[in-house]
């Protein structure tokens, strides 16, 4: 009798956590690289708006609830789930909704977006449709970072293809709902990343942030209520329409669901994307899929420069790469963009590598920014690197992180100290070797180009 | 004489994007244009595009001046921006940087005397896996520049010299292919796994 209730118990399939899994299927980047995959022929012959169709067939609650079931969290960095930030949209009101698509993809170690756009553009504007009609808007616009050239043009053809094929317009796809999506270009501006300051430069106004609250939900651009999602959330959004969120949940740990674009620069083997669920171990993504790195690594980002850095240890390397053990270890999923710190690098140089980025990209609003990161910090880095440093520069050092950190209207000054505080912690000899001696620990960071 | 008056489909077709009563939204991508075919924007065309979003030449500069993209000074035919940030750094753009200041002889902001180049450091690129790498204008990207690539590069635009630039020759790099009619992730080593039946 017991057998027999034993073996009417469906045991619940072991969650994927690997790219080895034979389960495990890329579908984010199916198509990246293939000849001509961004055309509309292409993408109709492979499914596309197949996820759409089923969304707009629906409810926008009910596109809200699958996203939710789903568990799909933020691509951005942030991780809030999805479908709880469209149930945030006003439900009554005559005003028009906005849904923006960031992908003004600038931060340093992340490119995962751009491939996507440049080669599967359908995939994000079917993902436009499906999050348009959860949060009840009729224009969207791709806010997509200036410098992305291909990925602009391709983007711009795909909508025009797609208004032909009445996939998009007044009637999109025989709805009976006008739906247009627009691409907006950018021109340089990391902060354009940040939901209000990318709503400000949409407005065509400078790239300031704004203050929160009002939230973009209740007022966003042109003072309506706007819904920000990065281009891999909305992408995503069409595949868990087209396969399910019970796919989608099958993937990934307890909190983190689903599959996603870790990325490898640095010194490695094989840099490049790849599409892995939730849940991979660091060591799978370094080892297995880049190749291993080409040096002896002392750190890395784990997703783009502003998430702290990770001691490069067995006991890290194990770890499954998820947004709960991330945080656990004081540091950040972030965009999945890893970035290999080499050891025999100096790391004040490749800080202050960082600390020139931040300073460049400072909107100049807030003084906390502008003068801590954009002055202090660079001019002490400076200091240190051109070996005109003492020690007490290190104590100076302490103090700006303590004066700059959660200090600042928006979160591009804690971007610039979160990482450069964790390298100071993990190698303060460094920092005190050069303030001491007036020259690095290590001289690799002088001559890495190669000539062939 | 008038940058778009004679060009009032694109304008009309920009100003479409945005809600009628927004026309400001409509400043980038007017600047772009401008920036795309002289290579800077004048106050004469800050002017002309004041007048298009009704506004003023100095909320049009204001705006302008917030992004790295626009310049108000003259750019050459060939505006390379080279970027500095961390991944490309390690990847040699440092010396990259140094060895395109002494093979053109201009430094950052500077034309070459025949007006074909001109250089600026840029931040990230968002290409970090083809590191190092420049933008050309806003014709494209040049990537993977190795020295022996950057010379062949360099003599490819001195040829053309019209603005034009090769196709992108760089590898998408990644490692999902289409095997047998299966989509699969191909590891380091070679081996196949995940797969679409």
């Amino acid at each position: 009798m017991t057998a027999i209730l034993e073996n009417t118990a469906p045991e619940k399939p072991k969650s994927i956590t690997s790219g080895l899994d034979p389960r495990f299927k890329p579908r984010l980047y199916e198509h990246v690289g293939v000849p001509n995959s961004w055309t509309l022929e292409y993408a109709l012959k492979n499914g596309a708006y197949e996820g759409a169709k089923k969304a707009l067939a629906g409810t926008p609650e009910q596109v809200q609830d699958e996203a939710k079931k789903s568990g799909l969290r933020g691509r951005g960095g942030a991780g809030f789930p999805t479908g709880v930030k469209w149930s945030f949209m006003p439900k009554e009101d005559s005003k028009p909704h906005y849904l923006v698509c960031n992908a003004d993809e600038s931060e340093p170690g992340t490119y995962k977006d751009r491939y996507l756009m440049e080669h599967d553009p359908h995939q994000l504007i079917e993902g436009m449709l499906v999050g348009m009609h959860a949060i009840r808007a009729n224009v969207g616009y791709i806010y997509i970072r200036g410098e992305y050239i291909l990925a602009a043009e391709r983007l711009e053809r795909a909508i025009l293809d797609a208004r032909a094929a009445g996939l998009l317009g007044d009637n999109a796809m025989g709805f009976g709902k006008s739906m247009q999506v627009f691409v907006h270009r950018g021109a340089g501006a990391y902060i354009c990343g940040e939901e209000t300051a990318l709503m400000n430069s949409l407005e065509g106004l400078r790239a300031n942030p704004r203050l929160k609250p009002p939230f973009p939900a209740q007022a966003g651009i042109f003072g309506m209520p706007t819904t920000v999602n990065n281009v891999v959330s909305i992408a995503s959004g069409a595949l868990i329409m087209r396969h399910g969120s019970d796919w989608f949940a099958s993937m990934g740990t307890e909190k983190s669901k689903g599959n996603f674009l870790f990325h490898i620069s640095g010194p490695v083997k094989r840099p490049g994307v790849y599409e892995l669920p939730l849940g991979t171990t660091y060591r799978e993504i370094i080892y297995t899929w880049g190749g291993g790195p080409t040096e002896v690594i002392k750190a890395f980002n784990p997703g783009g420069s502003s998430t702290p850095m990770l001691p490069f240890t067995d006991e890290i390397l194990d770890m499954q790469a998820d947004y709960e053990n991330c945080a656990a270890k004081g540091t950040f999923l972030g965009t999945g963009g890893i970035i290999l710190i080499p050891k025999n690098c100096d790391i004040v140089n490749m800080m202050y590598n960082y600390v020139r980025f931040y300073a460049h990209e400072s909107c100049g609003k807030c003084t906390p920014c502008r003068e801590g990161i954009g002055t202090w910090m660079v001019r002490l880095m400076q200091k240190l690197i051109s070996g005109r440093g003492d020690p007490n520069d290190v104590k100076i050092l302490e103090d700006l992180f303590g004066n700059i950190k959660g200090k600042a209207f928006c979160l591009l000054a804690d971007s610039c100290i979160m990482p450069v505080q964790s390298a100071y912690n993990l190698f303060k000899e460094e920092f005190e070797y050069i303030a001491q001696n007036g020259k690095p620990m290590y001289s690799g960071y002088a001559n890495r180009w190669n000539v062939e | 004489m008038s940058f778009f008056a004679n060009k009032q489909n694109l304008v009309s077709d920009i100003l479409r994007r945005y809600p009628t009563d927004r026309k400001r939204s409509a400043v980038m991508p007017l600047l772009r244009e401008v920036q795309n075919a002289e290579g800077y924007v004048s106050d004469e065309r800050i002017a002309e595009i004041a007048g298009i979003i009704e506004s003023t030449a100095t909320e049009v500069m204001s705006v302008m001046s917030f992004y790295s993209t626009y310049s108000s000074i003259p750019t050459g035919k060939y505006h390379l921006q080279v970027c500095m940030t961390l991944s490309c750094a390690l990847a040699g753009s440092d010396q990259l940087w140094d060895y395109l200041q002494d093979k053109l002889e201009i430094s950052q902001g500077e034309v070459t005397s025949d007006g074909l180049f001109s250089l600026q450091r840029v931040e990230c690129l968002g290409s970090c896996g083809t590191a190092p790498l420049m933008q050309i204008s806003d014709a494209g990207y040049a990537e993977c520049l190795t020295k022996k690539r950057t010379d062949a590069l360099l003599e490819e635009l001195k040829r053309r010299g019209d603005g034009s630039i090769p196709a992108n020759d760089t590898p998408t790099p990644v490692f999902v292919k289409h095997i047998d009619g299966r989509v699969v992730q191909v590891t380091s080593d070679g081996q196949i796994a995940g797969g679409n039946a």
